[in-house]
């Protein structure tokens, strides 16, 4: 009994420290400026990823190749538009790690809630986390959860 | 615990002025959906059909209803309702002249392979359905339609027990759910000779969904319709709170059709994980160019995935449980039992999904209730709001916790369909590979969602 209590213990503080452990990466000091150009057309926007290290200022000129296309990106809340082959330029400054959803911000056509594309910033600490607490899960499921409902075999 | 034991809830269930009133302000948003859909305009996200059904009744039906009151939507559902209301010849109690021709449903067919089919028909169209507000408007109608055919043909909800593509995934998740609708004393139902619950009174309807209620051992077929708790004069229905997932610990009633509902449900949730949220435009549009020969290639591989793939490789994973283990289980008995392990995962890949569009499209939703039509109408003089994303910060956290929490789930119900038929060791062997199943597939959707 003393060695289950033991093992939950030390599995809920594996679980606490990968959920919170304050490893996220420092912004670079050199912001380094990166410049992209994306065309927006076919509710896709080319290239689909933007990587950039933390702490880069970020130049996104999007250029819409058909209709009225924006592009937002999740959790910087910032935003561009751009009229078909008139490109529209967005700064700022990547100063957080992880990975951000690009929306098409403006309604242009069928498939519009659903043109997405990525921002990569250094590494996706939030997918490790996940991915560290999926294998503590299991970890507890294999080794130290007994199942509750036993019956002859 | 049963709550009809507190007396404002039993009068508000067994009253049916309350699901009525509701269920008549569901079909109505239903027609406006429908009339919005054929007349309004084009684009979806200012067109009332889309935004009401695909972002509205979707967030709540995913987030809301079927996690925590399982079939609660069925109760209230308007598509079955002006079939029945034919089909009782009254609209409330039982006091009509009934219609139509009451055949029983075909005993082959009393099983959910249809409601599978009639999903995957959906889903390999839903690309188009759920942006294009004409055709999800044609797709409510004909669900309309056939839901009121089923009715004057068939006795009871045939359509919602054996058709409707929405329902029986609901059935299958509603497995999960902390409610549950049982007789309180099995005893008193064995002595009662007119079974009223399912035959019928002057009090309620016998069981619209053709179950009889002291037999009920899992959500999946009840639609808590409370009809039973009118017609039973001993006040013997139950409404029962119960911890999460009670039903699939029940080993009874385990079949195929519902398992190939969960390899159904987790592929596709996958898939569009991949086409509508990834950053590939390319399967975006093959998914949309509905007739072309890039559409044929993303249904074949829909399908060959879904169907065959999926519950291929789980095939394997039991396999070598079983052999690891050495169970003299039947390998399909085995593998039926084990995919009701994919209950909770599918859920929580289904809300991580949902998850992400439903609060980044949110906004939508208050500028089609004062412009249902995108005629330039401002009825509650929203119509001017831009769109507006709301918690794109938090989504991914919560999607990692459902996820997280899904294989969780998941995983310590493979352990314990385990252990029914064999003791701690070897349920640990059988049900290892499957835990690993369950692990490659949160990983995926992880990489799909969140990274």
């Amino acid at each position: 009994m003393k060695r289950l209590v033991i093992s939950w213990v030390v599995l809920g503080v594996a679980a606490l420290l990968v959920a919170f452990a304050p490893f996220n990466q420092q912004p670079s000091t050199e912001n380094t400026e990166r410049f992209f150009h994306v065309e927006a057309g076919d509710f896709a926007y080319s290239p689909g990823v933007l990587t950039v290290n933390p702490g880069d200022k970020v130049t996104i000129e999007l250029v819409s190749t058909d209709v009225v296309h924006g592009l937002y990106v999740d959790g910087f809340d910032v935003s561009v538009t751009s009229d078909p082959g008139q490109p529209a330029t967005l700064s700022f400054t990547a100063d957080r790690s992880g990975t951000f959803r690009l929306r098409c911000s403006v309604t242009c056509g069928a498939l519009h809630p659903f043109m997405t594309g990525k921002l990569q910033v250094g590494s996706n600490f939030l997918l490790w986390r996940g991915i560290g607490l999926a294998f503590v899960a299991l970890l507890g499921i294999l080794f130290i959860r007994k199942p509750s409902l036993t019956t002859e075999f | 615990m049963n709550i009809l034991r507190y007396p404002l809830i039993k009068a508000t269930l067994k009253n049916r002025w309350p699901q009525f009133s509701i269920m008549l302000i569901a079909l109505a948003g239903f027609l406006l959906a429908i009339l919005s859909g054929l007349f309004g305009t084009p684009v979806g996200s200012r067109n009332f059909g889309i935004v009401f059904v695909w972002i509205a009744w979707w967030a709540i039906l995913m987030l809301v209803a079927v996690p925590f009151l399982g079939r609660g939507w069925c109760s209230i559902c308007p598509i079955p309702a002006p079939g029945e209301w034919l089909q009782r010849g009254a609209m409330l109690g039982p006091q009509g002249q009934a219609k139509g021709f009451g055949r029983r449903w075909p005993k082959r067919f009393r099983n959910i392979w249809l409601q599978n089919g009639s999903f995957l028909l959906v889903a390999l169209f839903s690309t188009v359905i759920l942006t294009q507000p004409r055709v999800t408007a044609i797709v409510l109608a004909a669900f309309l339609f056939v839901a009121v055919g089923a009715s004057l043909v068939f006795e009871r909800r045939a359509f919602c027990r054996y058709l409707c593509p929405v329902g029986g995934f609901i059935g299958l998740y509603s497995q999960l759910a902390p409610v549950e609708v049982r007789v309180v004393d099995t005893d008193v139902c064995k002595a009662h000779t007119e079974k009223t619950c399912y035959t019928g009174s002057a009090g309620g309807y016998g069981c619209p969904w053709d179950v009889f209620p002291p037999g009920l051992v899992k959500n999946t077929y009840c639609g808590t319709c409370m009809e039973c708790l009118r017609a039973c004069p001993h006040d013997n229905i139950a409404l029962n709170l119960r911890s999460f997932g009670a039903d699939l610990s029940v080993e009874r009633n385990r079949k195929l059709d519902e398992a190939y509902k969960a390899f159904i449900m987790l592929g596709a949730a996958a898939i569009y994980s991949m086409v509508l949220l990834g950053p590939w435009g390319s399967l975006k549009l093959a998914a949309y160019s509905v007739g072309t020969l890039s559409w044929l290639a993303y249904a074949a591989s829909f399908l060959t995935l879904i169907l065959l793939a999926l519950p291929g490789l789980f095939w394997l994973t039991v396999w070598t449980g079983k052999k690891l283990s050495g169970s003299i289980q039947p390998i399909k008995k085995l593998f039926i039992a084990q995919s009701y392990s994919l209950v909770p995962l599918g859920l929580s890949a289904w809300v991580a999904f949902s998850l992400s569009f439903v609060f980044a499209n949110f906004s939508y939703v208050l500028v089609a209730l004062s412009d249902p039509f995108g005629w330039g109408w401002n009825l509650l003089g929203t119509a001017g709001i831009s769109w507006t994303p709301w918690l794109t910060n938090l989504t991914p956290f919560l999607q990692l916790g459902v996820l997280v929490g899904g294989f969780i789930w998941a995983t310590t119900t493979s352990r314990k369909i385990a252990v029914e038929k064999a003791d701690n060791a070897q349920a640990l062997k059988l049900s290892t590979p499957v835990i690993v199943f369950c692990l490659a597939f949160t990983l995926t959707l992880m990489g799909l969602l969140v990274a």
